[in-house]
């Protein structure tokens, strides 16, 4: 059997698709371009190969991000690369006040083909100002929508959809996530399987076969798949709870009502996230869930998020401040008593 | 006239007289077309500050009377491929562009055929390829974008962006002459400078000048200080010409003055500020130097406006249906 593709290599051979399928398509960010390819090395062999649409610019996160709307504006794609998702927040007007805008405030359809890719989170000791992860300070706004990364999506699908939806994106890429192999051919481990299910956001549905309707539905971002995993893992072996995982592509909008079948197999349902308590794509879920399903749930949805704290950079402090496999082990083991 | 350049790219003039001469000189006869569309301009701005005063319009405006002269100096430069981003002092722009004052009007009585449904009003227009938004400074990196598409797929082509002296606080008027320099794109920056930012005088607002910033980039530098139509299309007709064929950056400063207020009845400037720009008024000049011409012409854009404001003031009101 081949080696796995790394979720990297996944993310640079979409890059190159894109950018060979499309001759309109612009790729632009900082230090992108050939030899070095990117911080990550996520846009590596895209400027040799399209040197006048891949453009390495000057650190001006907001600027570029002006530049990919005003292609998108003319008719292109444009891909724009923050280098960590923390400078996003330079391109807030960008994308809040003129992309997303763009589409609608002009009283009709005004198609915008651009996606924002953001490297996101922590567990790499990058400190308190290349760490966050930002996702719940772009909900909400009208026609931007928010994707994440992870191991069962594949990101040629995935940019593909954000592109063709005319609509600005954000695409959240967690940064440990990239240099873990992509999961295929529906197998997790020895122990969990996964399926796509057919909702919007395109979820993926990890499951331990033959164990029954679980005790707990566990939502997560992509990035949050491994410790979700692991968490489910020793959930299963040491204390015999049964969870199952639901891994959506897209964060927003979304659309739980579609999940409701695969959600209603369980009576306890928690939710995931790496960002800071409060204003969270967790309580959102959690709210949506609320209303569908009241009164069959156990107990209120359990949302589990980071500390309300900054991410410090020592390695033991930053474990003790993101979401853990043992973190989310013992929240759901209490919440299941 | 006043034309000083900062550029190596375009042959340095210096025409007429520094500022209390360009006064004194009179302005050269201008076509009926471009009078017209000068006058077109001013009776709407004093329409829409009436249409408030009368407590008929919603929300806030901003004027452009006493800059009027620059769309209409510049636009007989540009054809229809050619992008223009406004700001929220843009009715003259529009209106210079696509000489539909119904469908502005409509647009900020938020009326039946207005041309963004009413949704963008005053500030947000986007019409072929004229857009405005309200943010300081944000269009600059747009043009950008549109400026490499030009550049790739319809060479020859620009993009034009109108920002005040005041835009240049915003960080992101810098990152995108810093670029557009970089990736020689075909933008046209003109500066309409009134001297004022909302209520701050530019001397605290700005340090440093407008020039020494486009030096700053390499990007070239005109300095325009005329009302006259004739006089300050001839300065810019190169420098379009040089954006164009060349495909690279270029800010024309254009020394204007605000005769009106900011907004609606916002004008804090002292009565002798007030009157040093009214007395550069290319209005006011006109009048005086070629009072018959002037006389008629000012008489049919005054019927023309109340016109459409009769008109338009009595249409349904507007309907968002794509959302």
């Amino acid at each position: 059997m081949t080696r796995r593709q790394r979720v990297a290599e996944n993310l640079n051979s979409a890059l190159h698709h894109l950018l060979g399928a499309h001759p309109g398509t612009y790729l632009i960010g900082e230090d992108v371009a050939d030899p070095y390819g990117g911080a990550f090395k996520v846009t590596r062999g895209l400027s040799d190969r399209f040197p006048d649409r891949v453009l390495s610019s000057p650190l001006s996160e907001g600027g570029i991000a002006g530049v990919g709307a005003g292609l998108a504006l003319a008719g292109n794609r444009s891909v724009v690369e923050m280098m960590f998702s923390d400078f996003a927040a330079l391109a807030f007007d960008p994308l809040l006040n003129f992309a997303a805008k763009s589409v609608s405030m002009y009283g009709r359809r005004v198609p915008m083909s651009m996606v924002v890719r953001c490297p996101t989170g922590g567990n790499r000791g990058y400190g308190p100002t290349h760490s966050q992860s930002l996702q719940k300070h772009f909900l909400g706004i009208p026609s931007l929508h928010l994707r994440e990364v992870s191991p069962f999506h594949d990101n040629q699908r995935v940019l593909t959809a954000m592109l063709d939806r005319e609509e600005p994106g954000v695409l959240f890429e967690d940064k440990v996530l990239y240099t873990r192999a992509m999961y295929q051919e529906g197998v997790v481990d020895d122990l969990f399987r996964y399926e796509a299910l057919a909702d919007p956001s395109e979820t993926a549905r990890v499951f331990a076969p033959d164990c029954g309707p679980p005790d707990w539905i566990v939502l997560a971002p992509g990035g949050l798949t491994e410790r979700a995993v692991t968490a489910l893992r020793s959930l299963l072996l040491e204390e015999e709870i049964t969870c199952e995982l639901l891994v959506p592509s897209q964060l927003y909008p979304f659309d739980s009502k579609a999940l409701l079948p695969v959600l209603s197999r369980a009576d306890r349902i928690c939710v995931l996230e790496d960002s800071t308590a409060d204003g969270t794509w967790g309580e959102l879920l959690a709210q949506q869930l609320h209303e569908q399903l009241w009164s069959r749930l156990a107990r209120p949805v359990l949302p589990l998020s980071a500390e309300p704290s900054i991410v410090p950079t020592a390695a033991h402090l930053e474990h003790d401040v993101l979401l853990q496999p043992s973190t989310i082990h013992r929240a759901i083991m209490e919440a299941t008593k | 006239m006043n034309v000083t350049s900062a550029s190596p790219a375009v042959d340095l003039r210096a025409v007429g007289a520094p500022e209390a001469g360009a006064v004194a000189r009179p302005l050269s006869r201008l076509s009926d077309a471009d009078l017209g569309t000068l006058l077109m301009i001013r009776h709407f701005e004093l329409a829409v500050l009436e249409l408030f005063s009368q407590g008929r319009l919603h929300g806030t405006t901003h004027t452009c009377l006493g800059q009027e002269y620059i769309p209409v100096a510049l636009y007989p430069l540009l054809d229809d491929g050619d992008y223009v981003f406004s700001n929220h002092r843009g009715h003259g722009h529009y209106l210079a562009r696509f000489h539909d004052p119904h469908g502005l009007l409509a647009e900020i009585m938020g009326r039946a055929g207005a041309v963004c449904h009413g949704v963008g009003g005053s500030q947000h227009i986007y019409r072929d390829r004229y857009l405005s938004t309200g943010v300081q400074g944000q269009s600059l990196p747009v043009a950008v974008g549109v400026g490499l598409h030009l550049k790739q797929a319809e060479p020859g082509r620009i993009a034009v962006v109108h920002i005040g002296d005041g835009t240049w606080g915003e960080g992101a008027v810098y990152e995108a002459l810093n670029m557009a320099q970089l990736w020689q794109a075909p933008v046209l920056v003109v500066v309409e400078h009134n001297g004022i930012a909302q209520s701050t005088p530019t001397e605290r607002q700005m340090s440093g000048t407008v020039a020494a910033r486009a030096a700053a980039f390499g990007v070239g530098h005109l300095r325009i200080d005329s009302v006259d139509v004739t006089d300050v299309r001839a300065a810019l007709a190169p420098v379009v010409e040089q954006v164009r064929d060349r495909h690279r950056p270029y800010v024309v400063e254009c020394v204007t003055h605000r005769v009106g207020p900011h907004s609606k009845g916002d004008d804090t400037r002292a009565a002798e500020v007030r009157e040093r720009a009214a007395r550069h008024d290319w209005y006011r000049r006109y009048r005086q130097d070629h009072p018959a011409q002037f006389a008629a012409a000012d008489q049919a854009q005054a019927q023309a406006v109340a016109a459409v404001v009769r008109e338009v003031g009595a249409r349904p009101a507007s309907r968002w249906e794509a959302r």
